[in-house]
């Protein structure tokens, strides 16, 4: 093996395609600490960084994992990392830092059973709402979610691409059960492949402001960049007190990702016209929603879903659509009712919205359990 | 060329936020006047990495030069990932006590264990001054602090014998009263290939000074001078766990090993055989 993969079909694990997804994107910087279960990532980006010039450090800490993709980036290199729920919380505040210094990176949450150590190997989705508001202050987060093996391949892809388009962190959302799954993969050949880069300033060109994404400098290329955490000006120096600047600042921060909502809502929609009975699924759990609208369908019962690829931004014209149609919203998740909630609000009424939540052991949401509840709900029972 | 006027060419020009009498203003000069005496023009091959404390504001936004003012305690892995993706480039590392010895202490070490070729420049002013005087791992015990009002009960942290012992190329320890081994050191500290450390024992008269008693800067830097006695004196070797007395001079390894950088060359290089 050697360079990026090249074009075909392959049979793989979901980490390892997320990996080759991560090469193909241009990643050449992967730091990280082992965690299950995202430590194959690790593990096979330190095989196949040094085949095309990369670097995959394991540091000390999640902590420091992230802080040294921040400083590769700012050096000019795609960089990237991977962990699951403890990783990532240790992570927060250098999110936080990369959202405020409009760092490009990729952050890989592997989801397991939390809160805490929890159940270490076993899955879970209970990560939605740390990676949408797990950094303190103001800000928005892009976070990305695959469901099968060809799209931890493809939103990885997908993730660097928006990370280096809006200069921010973007959070690619994977959980136990699709990281470990193995399913054939399809590579496409690399013309196929859109690859977006970051642009680099003119000279004098400010690089903190001025417009919505201002252009990326590196370091060392003779722009005395000064990059801060605190509350800056649009040439990157400090204002630790005035109240517009940091107004300017974070409502820009916030309105780059908002501005762009609509163009970044990305999900996989079935039979929004005319169904009786809609499900709202993201990550592993829509695996089984495929197969219970199947069988309703069979049934007589008109069933349709939206499949969230990208949970935040929220992808609210979807959930608006599917509600429009639907008598009975049902949302099944691996946490205790973390989207329910964002739909109900998008829903607002228009639509009964029934949780289904399944946690612990790794015991996923089964087809059997949708179909009763969609019987139930809709009194076909 | 080495007068500070003629110095002005490595800042931009904004005033120093620190208090009167601050060490930090000692240590940016004496640190230009060695880069300066090392024959560098400006600042273009340099990126400095600071975290939070008054200490990190002595580069950024100062400097001319690029500069990453990270989160508390994490300059370290910043600038890690800044050296291994451009090793061509002077990577150094400002911060205080608090910033590199206490929340980041991890990550010192691991930088000098994996021999990463930077330069870590710790301002030690034994206190918390920024966020107003409160005790810090270097603090001498038995000190008056806002969070210590019967006494510090916690000796402090010797990092000079710790990253000599963690992998370190090259440690030293000097104060503010020692200018002219200070200013060696750092060209020492910056010429050396591999992880280089220099401990700046520095004086903050506002949040450490007038509550011990000094009634002036000068009189902190005479006793930092007069507490100072050289690492090789057998009663350095016994190390006063106090912290009144401060141990200084130079460590450096025998063996020369290869950086962080090479390693990962070499490392590069087998997996392109394979």
């Amino acid at each position: 093996m050697s360079k990026v993969l090249s074009p075909g079909t392959y049979f793989m694990q979901g980490n390892k395609a997320l990996a080759e997804g991560a090469v193909a994107a241009g990643c050449r910087f992967f730091a990280g600490y082992p965690i299950t279960p995202a430590s194959e990532i690790a593990e096979h980006l330190a095989v196949r960084l040094p085949h095309v010039g990369g670097i995959m450090i394991q540091m000390e800490d999640e902590i420091a994992s992230l802080a040294s993709v921040i400083g590769a980036s700012w050096a000019g290199t795609k960089s990237m990392t991977a962990t699951s729920g403890p990783g990532f919380s240790l992570m927060q505040e250098s999110i936080g830092y990369a959202f405020m210094t409009e760092t490009p990176c990729v952050i890989v949450d592997v989801q397991r059973a939390g809160p805490s150590t929890g159940q270490a190997t076993k899955g879970g989705q209970g990560d939605v709402m740390q990676a949408r508001w797990g950094t303190h202050g103001d800000y928005a987060s892009i976070v990305l979610s695959p469901n099968s093996v060809q799209e931890m391949y493809d939103l990885t892809i997908r993730a660097f691409n928006l990370a280096e388009e809006f200069r921010t962190p973007v959070i690619l959302l994977s959980d136990e059960v699709t990281s470990h799954m193995r399913e054939q993969i399809t590579v496409p050949p690399a013309d196929h492949v859109e690859i977006r880069t970051r642009t680099p300033p003119r000279v004098g060109e400010p690089y903190f402001g001025g417009t919505l994404v201002p252009p990326m400098p590196s370091v060392g290329e003779g722009f005395d960049v000064v990059v801060t955490g605190s509350t800056h000006n649009e040439v990157g120096l400090r204002f630790t007190a005035d109240p517009t600047v940091h107004s300017a600042l974070v409502t820009r921060l916030v309105g780059k990702i908002e501005v762009a909502a609509q163009s970044m809502m990305d999900c996989e929609t079935f039979n929004l016209d005319g169904c009786d009975v809609g499900f709202i699924s993201f990550g592993c759990t829509s695996r089984a929603v495929y197969e219970a609208v199947e069988t309703l369908e069979e049934q007589g019962i008109s069933a349709g879903f939206v499949r969230l690829r990208t949970i935040w931004p929220f992808p609210e014209k979807y959930v608006r659509e599917l509600a429009e149609q639907a008598r009975v919203v049902i949302v099944p998740e691996m946490n205790l009712k973390q989207i329910y909630y964002e739909v109900q609000r998008v829903v607002d009424g228009a639509a009964r919205v029934v949780p289904v939540n399944q946690i612990g052991g790794g015991e996923l949401v089964t087809p059997e359990t949708l179909c009763h509840v969609a019987k139930e709900a809709t009194d076909k029972l | 060329m080495s007068s500070a006027a003629q110095r002005k060419q490595f800042l931009r020009g904004i005033p120093f936020p620190f208090c009167a009498g601050c060490g930090g203003a000692t240590v940016a000069t004496v640190f230009l006047k060695a880069v300066d005496e090392l024959g560098f023009k400006d600042l273009r091959s340099f990126v400095f990495c600071s975290g939070i404390g008054c200490a990190s504001w002595i580069p950024s936004p100062h400097f001319k030069a690029d500069s990453i003012h990270t989160t508390h305690g994490r300059s370290i892995p910043v600038a890690t990932g800044v050296k291994l993706v451009r090793p061509d480039l002077n990577v150094v590392v400002f911060g205080g006590d608090g910033d590199v010895l206490g929340i980041g202490l991890s990550h010192l070490i691991h930088a000098a264990r994996r021999n990463l070729d930077i330069t870590v420049i710790m301002v030690n002013n034994m206190i918390y001054g920024m966020t107003g005087g409160q005790v810090a791992a270097t603090t001498p015990l038995g000190t008056w602090t806002t969070t210590t009002p019967y006494g510090s009960y916690e000796p402090p942290l010797d990092a000079f014998r710790l990253l000599a012992s963690a992998g370190a190329s090259y440690v030293a320890r000097w104060t503010t009263a020692h200018m002219a081994e200070l200013t060696e050191s750092l060209k020492t500290a910056l010429t050396t290939k591999g992880f280089s450390f220099v401990e700046v024992v520095s004086q903050c008269p506002t949040a450490f000074g007038r509550r011990r008693g000094f009634k002036n800067v000068k009189e902190m830097l005479r006793w930092l001078k007069t507490q100072s006695i050289p690492i090789d004196d057998p009663e350095a070797a016994s190390m006063p766990e106090q912290g009144e007395t401060i141990a200084v001079g130079e460590f450096r390894r025998r063996t020369v090993i290869p950086t962080l950088t090479e390693s990962i060359q070499q490392v590069t290089k087998r997996a392109g055989k394979q």
